[in-house]
C-alpha cells in the first residue's frame, strides 16, 4: 500500500511539476518581451465556469477529507505507527449484504445522472427532468438502504462503541451519507426549477452536469470506502 | 450562448450594487466589507487573547498575588490565548482579512467569484468565535486542554473543561473549518479564473502568491483538524475509543479501551504544521511587497520567491512529526522529519537573502510599513534559527517542554507574523479608507513593540535552555534546577508583556483617531506600482474598477526602470507607454511621497 501510495505521489509530483514549469517560468519583470495582453491570460482555467472549477476544488478538499479519515482508520488498526502497536480491541465486523444492494443503488443514481447530463446536451426537457428525478430517488432508496445497515449493525453483537470497527462504520458511512445529503439539497434545487419552475433547459445545463459529476465523484469515495470495509 | 470568461465582462450592473445599510455593511456581498469584518472579529477576539496572556504572565511574573487566577484559569488561559491566536486571529486575518481585501484588488477583479458563500464565510467565522466565546462561560469554563488538545487529558475529568469547555472548542473549530472552506474556494477559484487581462500568474504580486498557496494548504490541512475535532467529539460524547486508551482517572477506569493517543497526535500536527505555513505564506508574500515598495526596487529574485513559496507549501506536509519527537514514536521517524525539517528551512533561506537583497542598494523610506517589513525580517531570521535547533533530534529532546520552544514559536509564528499584519495595515489603511494613518503614533507603536518583543522573548530563551518547563502554573523551591534569578527573568518579561500589550491600544486609537482626523490619502500614497492602488476611487467603491476591467501589461515591481520619468510604472501602463510624472492614480500626492530617507 504505502510503495502504491508513493508511486501516485511520485507521478502526481511530476505532472504537477511539468505544469509548474511551464506556468512559471515567464520572465515577467521584462515588459517589452512579455506576451500580449490579449493572450497574457491563457491558462485554461479561465474558460470553464466558476461553478465548475469551484466544484473541482472542493472535490479536491472532500478527498483530502476522506484520505484522512481512512488513514486514520489504517493506523488505528494498528498499522503505521512505524512500530508494533497491535492496540488488541479491534473487533473486525461482518459487512451486511444490504450493502451490496446500496452499492447498486448508487451506481444507478450516478447512471441516470449522467444520462440527465446527457439529456441536456441533445436538449431534451422532458428527459432531463425524468432522469433527474430517478437519479435523485435512487440516491434517497441509497440513504434509506444505509440506515437500514446502520440498524442492523446496531444489534449485532460485535457493536459496541469502545469497538473501533463499529465506531468507525459509522463515522465513515455516515460522512459519506452527509455528503450525499449535501448533493440531494442541491439536486432538489435543480429539480425544483425544472418540474415546477418552468425553467429552460439553458438555465439548468450547468447544474445538472455538475450534480453528476459530484455523483460520479460520491460513487467512487463509496467504492473506496466499501471496498476498505470488506477489506479489513 | 457560450461562457465568457471574467476578465471579459465589462458590465458593472452585473454586480448588483448594494442598496440598504443591511446588504452595504452587515449582510454584504462585497469583497472588501467582508474582509474588514473579518479583520474587525480577528483582532477584537484577538485582544482577548492578548488580555488573557497578561493574566499568564501575572501569575508567572508575581506568582500568586492574583487570586482570580487559580492554577486552572491559568491552563484554560494558555490554551484559549494559543488557540485564538494561531486560528481565529491569524489564519482568520491573514486569509479571511487580507485575503479578501487584497486578491480581487490585485488580480483586477470585481469580486470575489463567489460573493454569497464568501459573505457565509464571515458568518460561519463569526459563529465559530461565538461559540468559542460561550465556551468561556459554560459550567466548569473553557478546555484547559493545551491549544493542542491532546487525549487523553483534554476529556479526562481533572482537566479544566473536560465536559462543556472541550465541546465548544470542538465545535467552534468544526465551524471554523466550515468558514474557512467556504472562503478557501473562494480564494483559490478567484485567483485561478478571476484576473483580469494580461495578469499573468507570473505577474501576480508575491502577496497573491503566498495567500493563494495558503489557501491550498488550508483547503487540504483543515480536514485533518476537522477529522480530529469530529473523533474527539465523539469519544467525548459517546464513549468511542478512537484516540482514548484504556485509562484510570481520578481512581476509577474510564469506560474507554485501547484508542490511541499518537493518532491524535498525528492528525493533529499534520494539519498544525501547514497551519504554521498558512500564516506564514501570507506574511512572506505580504512582506515581500512592502519592501519592494518602500525600498523603490524590484523585488530580488521573484521567480525564485514564487518558487520558493511552492516549495515551501509542498515540503510543509511532510514534516509534522519534527512536533513529535517525544511523543514515543518510531524513532526512525525522527530521523525521516529532521531532514525534510531541514530541507524546508532551504526556500526558507532563499527568501529571506532575497528580502535583504532587495533592501540592499534601494531607496530606503523608513516610514511604519517599512519598519514592520524590516522588524519582520529581525524576528524571523531569530525565530527561524533557534527551529534549525528544535528540528534535530537530539537537541529537540532536552529542549522539547521548556520555554526554550515557547520563544521559538512565539518569534517564529507569534511575532513575526504580527510584524507583518500591522505593517501590511499600516501599508493598506490609506486604501480601505481613503486617509493615512498617524506616523509619529505609527512610529511608537514599531519601536515599543518591536524592541518590547525582544525584551519579552530573548530572556525565554535562556529559561528554556536552563530547562524551566512551560506551561507550569508556579515553580516551587523544590525543583533544584531552576535558579532563583529565573523568577527575576520572569517579572522583566511580564513587565515587558504588559508595556507592549498596551502599546498596542496606541495601535488601536490610531486607527480610530485617523479614519476620522486622518489626511486624506489620495489614491496611491506609496507611489506603489501594484494594481491595487490603480482604482478609480479611494476607497475602492463596489465593482471596484468601475465601468471597465484594467488591463495589465507589466509585473507590479518596475520600481526605479531606467529612463522612466518617474520612479514606478503602474501594472496598467503600456510596454510601450511611459509613465507621466506625477502619476498617481488620482494626480494626488499622499504623504507617502518622497518619505523620509
Amino acid at each position: 500500500m504505502s510503495l502504491t501510495v508513493a508511486y501516485s505521489a511520485l507521478l502526481t509530483g511530476i505532472l504537477v511539476w511539468l505544469f509548474l514549469v511551464r506556468k512559471l517560468s515567464a520572465k515577467s519583470w521584462d515588459a517589452n518581451t512579455a506576451i500580449s495582453a490579449a493572450d497574457a491570460h491563457a491558462d485554461g482555467f479561465e474558460r470553464m465556469p466558476a461553478s465548475k472549477l469551484g466544484l473541482r476544488v472542493f472535490l479536491v478538499v472532500i478527498s483530502s477529507l476522506f484520505a484522512l479519515f481512512m488513514s486514520a482508520y489504517y493506523m488505528r488498526m494498528g498499522n503505521g505507527h512505524g512500530a508494533e502497536a497491535n492496540l488488541g480491541d479491534w473487533r473486525a465486523i461482518t459487512e451486511s449484504p444490504v450493502l451490496w444492494i446500496n452499492s447498486t443503488l448508487l451506481v444507478f443514481s450516478s447512471i441516470a445522472m449522467q444520462w440527465a447530463r446527457s439529456a441536456t446536451t441533445q436538449g431534451d426537457l422532458a428527459r432531463t427532468t425524468k432522469m433527474l428525478m430517478i437519479g435523485g430517488l435512487f440516491a434517497c432508496a441509497f440513504i434509506i438502504g444505509q440506515l437500514y445497515a446502520w440498524r442492523e449493525l446496531r444489534v449485532s453483537e460485535v457493536f459496541t462503541p469502545q469497538n473501533p470497527a463499529v465506531a468507525f462504520f459509522y463515522l465513515l458511512t455516515g460522512v459519506h451519507a452527509l455528503h450525499i445529503l449535501g448533493g440531494l439539497y442541491v439536486w432538489g434545487k435543480t429539480y425544483m426549477k425544472l418540474a415546477f419552475k418552468q425553467a429552460e433547459l439553458v438555465d439548468v445545463k450547468l447544474s445538472v452536469e455538475l450534480t453528476s459529476v459530484y455523483w460520479h465523484f460520491l460513487l467512487l469515495v463509496w467504492v473506496v470506502l466499501f471496498g476498505l470495509l470488506l477489506a479489513t | 450562448m457560450s461562457y465568457v470568461a471574467i476578465a471579459d465582462r465589462d458590465d458593472p450592473h452585473a454586480q448588483h450594487d448594494p442598496q440598504t445599510f443591511l446588504t452595504k455593511y452587515i449582510w454584504s456581498q462585497d469583497h472588501k466589507v467582508i474582509a474588514i469584518q473579518y479583520g474587525v472579529v480577528a483582532i477584537a477576539i484577538g485582544l482577548v487573547a492578548l488580555g488573557m496572556s497578561v493574566m499568564m504572565r501575572l501569575q508567572l511574573g508575581f506568582p500568586n498575588s492574583f487570586s482570580f487566577i487559580a492554577p486552572q484559569n491559568y491552563l484554560q488561559f494558555i490554551t484559549m490565548h494559543g488557540m485564538i491566536m494561531v486560528i481565529y486571529l491569524l489564519t482568520a486575518l491573514f486569509l479571511g482579512g487580507f485575503g479578501n481585501f487584497l486578491i480581487p484588488l490585485m488580480c483586477g477583479s470585481r469580486d470575489m467569484v463567489f460573493p454569497y458563500m464568501n459573505m457565509l464565510s464571515f458568518w460561519f467565522y463569526l459563529l465559530a468565535v461565538l461559540i468559542l466565546v460561550a465556551g468561556l462561560f459554560v459550567p466548569g469554563g473553557p478546555t484547559g486542554a493545551g491549544w493542542t488538545l491532546y487525549p487523553p487529558q483534554a476529556v479526562l475529568p481533572g482537566t479544566p473543561g473536560a465536559s462543556w469547555g472541550i465541546l465548544c472548542m470542538l465545535a467552534s473549530l468544526a465551524i471554523f473549518i466550515v468558514a474557512f472552506t467556504m472562503g478557501g474556494l473562494n480564494y483559490v477559484t478567484t485567483v485561478l479564473q478571476a484576473r483580469c487581462r494580461g495578469m499573468t500568474l507570473m505577474r501576480m504580486p508575491l502577496s497573491v502568491w503566498g495567500i493563494f498557496c495558503a489557501s491550498i494548504l488550508g483547503l487540504l490541512a483543515f480536514p485533518a483538524l476537522f477529522v480530529s475535532a469530529i473523533m474527539m467529539t465523539l469519544d467525548s460524547v459517546l464513549g468511542t475509543s478512537f484516540f482514548m486508551p484504556a485509562v484510570a482517572s481520578l481512581g476509577e477506569a474510564a469506560k474507554h479501551s485501547g484508542g490511541s493517543p499518537l493518532l491524535f497526535q498525528h492528525l493533529f500536527w499534520f494539519f498544525g504544521h501547514p497551519e504554521v505555513y498558512i500564516v506564514a505564506l501570507p506574511a512572506f508574500g505580504i512582506v515581500s511587497d512592502l519592501l519592494s515598495t518602500h525600498a523603490r526596487k524590484n523585488i530580488f529574485g521573484y521567480r525564485m520567491m514564487v518558487w520558493a513559496i511552492l516549495a515551501i507549501a509542498v515540503l510543509s506536509f511532510v514534516v509534522w512529526a519534527h512536533h513529535m519527537y517525544v511523543s514515543g514514536m518510531n524513532p526512525y521517524f525522527g530521523f525521516f522529519f529532521a531532514t525534510t525539517t531541514l530541507i524546508i528551512a532551504v526556500p526558507t533561506a532563499i527568501k529571506v537573502y532575497n528580502w535583504v537583497l532587495t533592501l540592499w542598494r534601494g531607496d530606503i523610506h523608513l516610514n511604519v510599513p517599512m519598519l514592520f517589513a524590516i522588524g519582520f525580517i529581525f524576528t524571523f531570521i531569530n525565530g527561524g534559527l533557534t527551529g534549525l535547533f528544535l528540528g534535530n533530534v537530539t537537541v529537540d529532546v532536552p529542549l522539547s517542554g521548556t520555554y526554550f520552544v515557547v520563544a521559538h514559536f512565539h518569534m517564529v509564528m507569534g511575532v513575526s507574523p504580527i510584524m507583518v499584519v500591522f505593517g501590511a495595515i499600516y501599508h493598506w489603511y490609506p486604501k480601505m479608507t481613503g486617509r493615512m494613518f498617524n506616523e509619529t503614533l505609527g512610529n511608537i507603536h514599531f519601536w515599543c513593540t518591536f524592541l518590547g518583543t525582544y525584551a519579552i522573548y530573548l530572556p525565554m530563551h535562556y529559561l528554556g535552555i536552563l530547562g524551566v518547563p512551560r506551561r507550569y502554573y508556579a515553580y516551587s523551591n523544590s525543583i533544584e534546577f531552576i535558579p532563583l534569578s529565573v523568577q527575576e527573568a520572569n517579572k522583566w518579561i511580564t513587565i515587558s508583556a504588559i508595556f507592549v500589550a498596551l502599546v498596542q491600544l496606541v495601535f488601536l486609537f490610531n486607527l480610530i483617531w485617523s479614519y476620522f482626523h486622518g489626511k486624506p490619502s489620495g489614491g496611491n500614497p506609496w507611489r506603489s506600482a501594484s494594481l491595487e492602488w490603480q482604482t478609480p476611487e479611494t476607497p475602492a467603491t463596489h465593482g471596484n474598477w468601475g465601468p471597465k476591467l484594467p488591463v495589465v501589461y507589466r509585473w507590479p515591481y518596475d520600481y526605479s526602470v531606467p529612463g522612466a520619468p518617474d520612479d514606478f510604472i503602474p501594472q496598467n501602463v503600456p510596454a510601450s507607454d511611459k509613465i507621466p510624472a506625477g502619476h498617481d492614480g488620482h494626480g494626488h500626492d499622499g504623504p507617502g511621497h518622497g518619505g523620509h530617507k
